[in-house]
C-alpha cells in the first residue's frame, strides 16, 4: 500500500500532515483510500475489495502464533557474499534496514491454537524474500528441528525466487531444502506449506511445492517464470488469472485457498488432523 | 551451415587457408606440405592462446554452440543398445527430455538427458531443450524404473531453462521440478550427472541431483542466464558479458563451490571440434565414478548424497 497519498493530494482540516499519513492508506487492489486503523484491524486485507496486502514476517507470526509463544531459532544465520557480487553488500544492508530483520526468513517454535509447531516465515522487504544460502540454511534447520522434535512444521513463503547474487549456491538451496523435506516425508512429520504473495520460481519449484498440504492466500502471485520471461514465452495466451492462487487451485497445484482472517483457524484444523485423534 | 563464434574467427581463417593449400596440393600436384604444416602449427598455437583466456561470456557462447554435441550424440558414442522409452504415463511425451535403457560397457544403466535440436524443425520439436512438466515426470518415471531393477542412473544436463509457458504452468512445472529434487535425494540407486552444455537453473537441477556431478570444461551452470541477470541488475541485457563474469557460472567455479565433483577436459577448441574425443573423456569418467558408488550400501549411498546437498551453501554467523 502507499502511505502519504494525501500529502500530495489535499489537506484535511485539523490534521497535521504526519497524522494524515498515518491515518490513511491506499489499497493496491481497488485504489480506494482506507482508514489505516480499519485496514490494520482487517489484517491488511482491503475491506472493500478483499485484496490481501503483504504482511511482514513479524506480522504473520503475530497472526499465527499464540501470544508470547514464538521463540526464534537460528537468528544468527545470515548471508555472506560468496561471489563478491556487484552491489550485493549494499542490497543486504538495505534489506536489513527495510525489514528490520537480519535475514529474509524468520524461524522458530510456537504454539498455534495450542498445538506446538515449528514456524518459518519469509519477509518480502528483505531483498524480495529471495533464497540465498542463509535462507536455505534456515529452512533446512527449521525442518531438521521439526524432524528431531517430531513437531509439525508450517512454512509461509513470500519470495521472488532464488537469490541471484549468490549464483549457483542459491540454486543449490533448492536441492538442499528438498533434501530435508524428503527426510520429513519419510519420517511422516507433517509439513504445511503456505504460499503468500508472491511465491515464485526457485522457491515454488523447491520446498514450497512439496508440503503435505499446500495452502495459498487469495490473489497471491504464484508461479514459475517471472512475468517478463513468461510474457516473452507465451505462445498460448495466458488467462486473466494466470499465476494466481486461484489459477494454481484450478490446475490442482494448491489444496486450498484461505482468506487471511480464516488462515489460523484453517491451519489449526489441518494440524489437528495430523496431531489429534 | 557451421556457426563460427567471434573469437573462433581467426581460427576459421587459418582453417580456410589450410583447406585452400590442401586443395592446391590435390588438384595441381604442387607440394605445399611445408606451408600446411606451418599453418597447422599456427592454428594449434592460436587455439591454445584463445582457449587459455576464455572469458565466462565466451564459455557461455561455447556452451550454447549450435555444433556442440548434445545428449543423444553422447548416448550414441558412449553406450550400447540404447532403447528410448517415451512418455510420463500421465499426459504425454516431452521431446526436450530423452531417456531409456542402455549398456555402459557390460553394465545396464538408465540414461536420461535434455535434448536440443539441430535444425529448425527439430529445435521446435525439442522446444530448444526446455522441458515441460511431462519431461520431468518422464525422467522421474525412468528413475523409479532404474530403482526398481537396481540399475544406476546417468543424466546429461543441457537446457537453457525449464519451459516457462502457460501450458507448463498449468500442468505444474514447479511441482514437477520440486518433486524430482525430493525424490532424487532418496533414490536407492547411484546417480551420476554430467553437465554437457547449459546448466540452466531449476530446469537443469530437476534432473541433476546426484551422487557425483561432472561438468565439461566449457559448460556453464547458473541460477539465471547472464542476459536475464543483466536485465535485472542494469536494465540492459547487452551487459550479459559482465553478468556472466559476476555469476561465476564456469565449471571451475562450480568445482570451487562444491557443486561439481570433477571438471572434464574437452578437446582443444571445445567439444564440437572433436565430439568423439569429448565423449571418450565422459565415458572414462563415468566408468571411474560408477563402480565405487555401486559398492556402497543403499543407506550409505543415500546418506552421503543427502550430506552432499545438505552442506551446500556459504553463509555466516552474525557476530553481534
Amino acid at each position: 500500500m502507499q502511505r502519504g497519498w494525501f500529502a500530495r493530494r489535499s489537506r484535511i482540516e485539523g490534521l497535521a500532515l504526519d497524522e494524515m499519513n498515518d491515518a490513511w492508506v491506499k489499497c493496491n487492489g481497488c485504489q480506494q483510500i482506507l482508514f489505516a486503523r480499519d485496514f490494520e484491524r482487517n489484517l491488511k486485507v482491503c475491506p472493500r475489495c478483499g485484496h490481501h496486502h503483504r504482511l511482514s514476517a513479524r506480522e504473520r507470526i503475530e497472526l499465527l502464533a499464540d501470544p508470547d509463544t514464538f521463540v526464534e531459532r537460528d537468528a544468527e544465520v545470515v548471508s555472506a557474499d560468496p561471489l563478491g557480487f556487484p552491489e550485493y553488500a549494499d542490497k543486504l544492508s538495505k534489506g536489513r534496514a527495510n525489514s528490520g530483520l537480519p535475514e529474509a526468513m524468520v524461524s522458530g517454535t510456537c504454539t498455534l491454537s495450542g498445538i506446538p509447531i515449528v514456524l518459518a516465515v519469509a519477509d518480502f522487504a528483505f531483498m524480495g524474500g529471495s533464497m540465498g544460502s542463509a535462507v536455505g540454511e534456515k529452512v533446512a534447520r527449521a525442518m531438521e528441528y521439526a524432524l528431531e522434535q517430531r513437531l509439525p512444521i508450517v512454512i509461509c513463503s513470500c519470495s521472488g525466487g532464488a537469490r541471484m547474487q549468490e549464483g549457483l549456491l542459491s540454486l543449490m538451496q533448492m536441492a538442499k531444502t528438498c533434501a530435508v523435506a524428503a527426510k520429513l516425508h519419510e519420517a511422516g512429520v507433517p509439513y504445511i506449506s503456505v504460499l503468500t504473495d508472491p511465491t515464485m520460481a526457485g522457491v515454488l519449484a523447491s520446498y514450497a511445492s512439496v508440503g503435505d498440504v499446500v495452502v495459498a492466500e487469495p490473489g497471491a502471485l504464484i508461479g514459475f517464470a517471472g512475468q517478463r520471461v513468461a510474457q516473452q514465452a507465451q505462445v498460448v495466451k495466458p488467462p486473466p488469472n494466470f499465476q494466481t492462487a486461484e489459477f494454481q487451485l484450478e490446475h490442482g497445484m494448491v489444496d486450498i485457498v484461505v482468506p487471511r482472517k480464516e488462515l489460523k483457524h484453517t491451519l489449526h484444523r489441518i494440524l489437528r488432523f495430523f496431531t489429534g485423534g | 551451415m557451421r556457426t563460427i563464434l567471434d573469437f573462433e574467427k581467426p581460427i576459421a581463417e587459418l582453417d580456410a587457408n589450410i583447406e585452400a593449400l590442401k586443395r592446391i596440393t590435390a588438384e595441381q600436384g604442387i607440394d605445399k606440405s611445408d606451408e600446411i604444416a606451418a599453418l597447422e602449427r599456427d592454428r594449434e598455437r592460436l587455439l591454445r592462446e584463445i582457449f587459455r583466456n576464455l572469458t565466462p561470456w565466451y564459455r557461455t557462447l561455447l556452451a550454447r554452440h549450435p555444433q556442440r554435441p548434445y545428449t543423444l550424440d553422447y548416448i550414441r558414442a558412449i553406450f550400447d543398445d540404447f532403447i528410448e522409452l517415451h512418455g510420463d504415463r500421465q499426459f504425454g511425451d516431452d521431446g526436450a527430455i530423452v531417456g531409456g535403457m542402455a549398456w555402459l560397457n557390460e553394465k545396464p544403466v538408465v540414461v536420461i538427458g535434455q535434448q536440443k535440436g539441430r535444425d529448425l524443425k527439430e529445435r521446435q520439436r525439442r522446444n530448444f531443450g526446455m522441458a515441460k512438466p511431462e519431461g520431468y515426470r518422464k525422467a522421474l518415471r525412468l528413475m523409479h524404473l532404474a530403482e526398481k531393477f537396481g540399475r544406476p542412473v546417468i543424466t546429461f544436463v543441457d537446457t537453457p531453462a525449464a519451459d516457462p509457458g502457460v501450458e507448463s504452468e498449468s500442468r505444474g512445472i514447479s511441482e514437477a521440478i520440486a518433486r524430482n529434487l525430493r525424490e532424487m535425494i532418496m533414490l536407492r540407486v547411484p546417480i551420476v550427472s554430467v553437465v554437457i552444455g547449459e546448466g540452466g537453473s531449476g530446469g537443469a537441477l530437476g534432473i541433476a541431483v546426484a551422487d557425483r556431478v561432472l561438468m565439461q570444461e566449457h559448460a556453464i551452470y547458473s541460477v539465471i542466464p547472464p542476459e536475464g541477470c543483466a536485465a535485472i541488475l542494469w536494465r540492459d541485457p547487452k551487459r550479459a558479458p559482465e553478468a556472466a563474469e559476476a555469476l561465476k557460472l564456469t565449471a571451475h567455479d562450480a568445482l570451487r563451490f562444491g557443486v561439481v565433483d570433477e571438471v572434464l577436459e574437452e578437446p582443444l577448441g571445445g567439444a564440437h571440434r572433436d565430439p568423439l574425443a569429448a565423449a571418450q573423456t565422459v565415458k572414462e569418467a563415468l566408468l571411474r565414478h560408477l563402480p565405487p558408488l555401486q559398492k556402497l550400501s543403499v543407506s550409505k549411498l543415500r546418506e552421503s548424497r543427502y550430506e552432499r546437498y545438505r552442506n551446500l551453501g556459504m553463509w555466516q554467523i552474525a557476530t553481534e
